[in-house]
C-alpha cells in the first residue's frame, strides 16, 4: 500500500524548488542581452553589482522573475483550491470569473479611486474584494441547496467574465485612462507594465492564503467525497468553504492587481501536477505554489524574448497553451461522467 | 431475566420534513450495544434520511438523535465520527485517489491538524481492507472500479474508522451474492463485539437473516419494530409496500419473502 509520507512531499517539493531556480536562471538570463547562467550566477553571488550587465539582471529581469513566480503561484494555487471545492478539474480562477471580478475591482480603483484619496496601492485590497464577490456571486447564482452544479457554474463563470471585460473597458473610458494599451494589458494579463515595488504584496497575500489552505489540506482530500462524505467523516464543511473563500480570493487578487487576467494556469498546472504526484492535497497545493511560478516564469521569459524586441502579453501564452487544455479536460470528463 | 439493554444510539421523536413533504414523523427507534438492526421501507420512506439525520448532515426538525446518552448536536463533527460511522448507498469521488487512499481517509478523525498517518493508522486500514478483501484493488483509482468495488471499499473505509456504530446505507445494492453474504457476515461480526450496526436493506429476506432485529418504515413513521419473524409478515409488507406477498418460513426459522406479480 502506497502512503504519502512527509519525506514525499519534502522530496518533491525540494525538486520543484530546484526547478524553480532552473527557471528563474532562464528568465534572469534570456533577453536582448543574453547571459549564460554562469554570468546570472556570478551576478547574484558575487559584490560588484555595478554595470550595465548587473542593472539589467538585478534591477529588470530580477523583480520581472520575481512577481512572475509570485503571480504564478497565486494563480496555481488557487487552481487547486476551487477544483478541490467544486469538486471539479475544469474549475480555475480565470474559468469561473473570479479573475475578472478582481480586474474589476482593480480597475475600479485605478478609474475613480484618486477621487476618493485610493492610490495604486488600494489596488490589491479592491482586487481581493473584487474576487471574494464574484466568487459570492457564483454561489449565489449557480448554487442549489449548497450544491453547485459545474455546466451552471461554469456558465455563470464566461457570462461573467466578457461583463467583467465591458465594465473594465467601459470604467477606462469613462475615468479617461487614456493608456488604452494599459487597459489590454489587464484584459489579457502582462507583467510588463508591474512594478517591483508591489512585490511584497503579492507575497503577503499569498503566504496569508497558503497559510490558510495547507492547515486544511486533508479536509479538501475529504471534499472529494462530496459535502456530505466529508463531513461525516468529521470535516466542518462551510467552515471549511468560508476559509478558502478567502484564501483563494486573496490569492486571486493579489495575482489580478499585478498582472491582470491572466488566463489557465489554475488549469494546467494542477492538471499537470495531479496527472504526476497523484491528487493529494498534502502535496498538490505546496506542489501548485512551486509548478505555478515554475510555468509563470518560463511563460513570460518566452512572452518578452519570442518576438526579438517586441514583447508579447504572458495571457496570450498561457491561454494558447490552456485553451486546448480546457477543451481536452471537458471532453474527458463528459466522458468518465457517462461512464460513471 | 434477560440482561440490561445499552442503547448505543437512539431517535427520539424524531421528524423532519422537506418543504412541505412530511418525510419523517415521531419517530422512536433505538439501535442497542452488540445488535444488527435492518431498516426496510419503500423508496423515498426517509431511510436514507434518518441515516442522515444520524450523522447530523441533516438536521431534525423535531425530537433528538443522541450516541450514547449524548445529543449528536452537542458534539463536535469530529466527534460524532469517531462514533459513528457511515457507508453511502454509493459516492461519486471527484479525483483519481486510489482505493487504499479513500480508506485511509476514514482514520481522519482520529488524526492530527496537518493530517499525516501513523504506522498504526496504516495497519489499521491494510486489516480494514483485507477483512473486506479488497487489497488487491489497493494501488487502483477509485475512478475506475465498478459500483461492487466500490461499495466493498467503502465499507472497507468505514470500517477503518473504528467507530462503535455503523450505519450502512444499502451496502449491498451492487454486491453479487457472494460479496453480500461475505459484507453481512462482516457486520455480523462487528456487532459481536459489542459495537452496533444499523443496515438499510432492501433485501428482506436477506435482512431478516442477518439481522437481530428490523425497522419497518411506511408513510413517515415507524411501522413496527422487533424480531425478523414479527415484522416481516404479510400485513407489515403491506402496510409498507402496498404489496401482496407470501411470506415462508425457512428451514431454520427465518422469514423469506415471495412477491406475487
Amino acid at each position: 500500500m502506497r502512503v504519502l509520507t512527509k519525506t514525499a512531499v519534502a522530496g518533491t517539493l525540494l525538486v520543484l524548488l530546484l526547478l524553480l531556480f532552473a527557471a528563474a536562471m532562464f528568465g534572469l538570463g534570456v533577453g536582448p542581452a543574453g547571459l549564460p547562467p554562469g554570468e546570472v550566477w556570478s551576478l547574484l553571488v558575487g559584490d560588484d553589482a555595478a554595470g550595465a550587465t548587473a542593472d539589467i539582471v538585478l534591477r529588470v529581469r530580477w523583480p520581472r522573475v520575481m512577481l512572475a513566480s509570485l503571480v504564478g503561484a497565486c494563480l496555481a494555487v488557487s487552481g487547486v483550491l476551487f477544483q478541490a471545492l467544486l469538486r471539479n478539474p475544469l474549475a480555475d480562477p480565470y474559468v469561473l470569473g473570479v479573475s475578472g471580478g478582481a480586474a474589476l475591482g482593480g480597475i475600479a480603483v485605478l478609474s475613480f479611486g484618486s477621487a476618493i484619496g485610493l492610490g495604486a496601492s488600494a489596488v490589491p485590497p479592491a482586487a481581493f474584494v473584487g474576487a471574494i464577490l464574484t466568487t459570492l456571486l457564483l454561489y449565489a447564482i449557480a448554487g442549489s441547496r449548497g450544491r453547485v452544479s459545474a455546466t451552471n457554474l461554469l456558465l455563470t463563470g464566461v457570462v461573467f467574465n466578457s461583463f467583467a471585460s465591458a465594465a473594465i473597458v467601459f470604467m477606462a473610458s469613462i475615468a479617461g485612462l487614456s493608456d488604452g494599451a494599459n487597459i489590454f494589458l489587464w484584459l489579457i494579463g502582462s507583467l510588463s507594465a508591474s512594478r517591483a515595488d508591489v512585490a511584497p504584496w503579492v507575497a503577503a497575500f499569498l503566504v496569508a492564503g497558503l497559510a490558510t489552505a495547507l492547515p486544511m489540506a486533508r479536509n479538501l482530500n475529504l471534499l472529494a467525497l462530496g459535502e456530505e462524505g466529508a463531513s461525516q467523516l468529521g470535516v466542518e464543511v462551510e467552515r471549511v468553504k468560508r476559509w478558502l473563500l478567502v484564501s483563494t480570493s486573496l490569492m486571486v487578487g493579489a495575482a489580478v492587481s499585478v498582472a491582470g487576467l491572466i488566463g489557465f494556469v489554475g488549469l494546467i498546472i494542477p492538471h499537470l501536477l495531479r496527472l504526476i504526484l497523484g491528487p493529494d492535497h498534502r502535496l498538490l497545493v505546496p506542489a501548485a505554489a512551486l509548478g505555478g511560478a515554475v510555468f509563470l516564469v518560463v511563460c513570460d521569459t518566452l512572452a518578452r524574448s519570442l518576438l526579438g524586441g517586441r514583447e508579447l502579453p504572458v495571457g496570450a501564452i498561457t491561454a494558447i497553451a490552456g485553451g486546448p487544455l480546457f477543451l481536452w479536460l471537458l471532453r474527458r470528463h463528459h466522458l468518465r461522467g457517462i461512464r460513471a | 431475566m434477560s440482561e440490561p439493554v445499552t442503547v448505543a444510539l437512539s431517535f427520539e421523536g424524531v421528524a423532519i420534513a422537506f418543504g412541505k413533504r412530511q418525510i419523517l414523523r415521531e419517530v422512536d427507534l433505538d439501535l442497542r450495544a452488540g445488535e444488527v438492526l435492518g431498516v426496510a421501507g419503500g423508496n423515498g420512506a426517509g431511510k436514507t434520511t434518518l441515516l442522515r439525520i444520524a450523522s447530523r448532515v441533516l438536521a431534525a426538525s423535531a425530537g433528538r438523535v443522541c450516541v450514547g446518552g449524548r445529543d449528536v448536536e452537542s458534539l463536535s463533527r469530529r466527534e460524532l465520527a469517531r462514533e459513528i460511522a457511515v457507508v453511502p448507498q454509493d459516492v461519486q469521488v471527484s479525483f483519481p485517489f486510489r482505493a487504499s487512499e479513500v480508506v485511509l481517509m476514514g482514520r481522519s478523525p482520529h488524526l492530527g491538524a496537518f493530517g499525516y498517518e501513523s504506522p498504526a493508522d496504516i495497519e489499521r486500514a491494510r486489516v480494514a481492507m483485507t477483512r473486506v478483501g479488497v487489497d488487491h484493488l489497493a494501488d487502483r483509482s477509485i475512478l475506475d472500479l465498478s459500483g461492487g468495488e466500490r461499495q466493498l471499499v467503502l465499507i472497507a473505509r468505514a470500517l477503518a474508522q473504528d467507530a462503535a456504530i455503523l450505519l450502512l446505507d444499502e451496502p449491498t445494492a451492487h454486491l453479487d451474492l457472494r460479496h453480500r453474504i461475505q459484507v453481512l457476515t462482516l457486520v455480523r461480526e462487528f456487532a459481536a463485539t459489542g459495537r452496533s450496526a444499523l443496515v438499510v436493506s432492501h433485501d428482506l429476506s436477506l435482512a431478516a437473516r442477518s439481522c437481530d432485529r428490523m425497522a419497518l418504515l411506511g408513510g413517515g413513521r415507524l411501522i413496527g419494530v422487533g424480531r425478523p419473524a414479527e415484522i416481516v409478515t404479510k400485513a407489515n409488507l403491506r402496510a409498507a409496500f402496498g404489496i401482496d406477498a407470501e411470506v415462508l418460513v425457512a428451514p431454520d426459522g427465518a422469514p423469506l419473502v415471495v412477491p406475487r406479480l
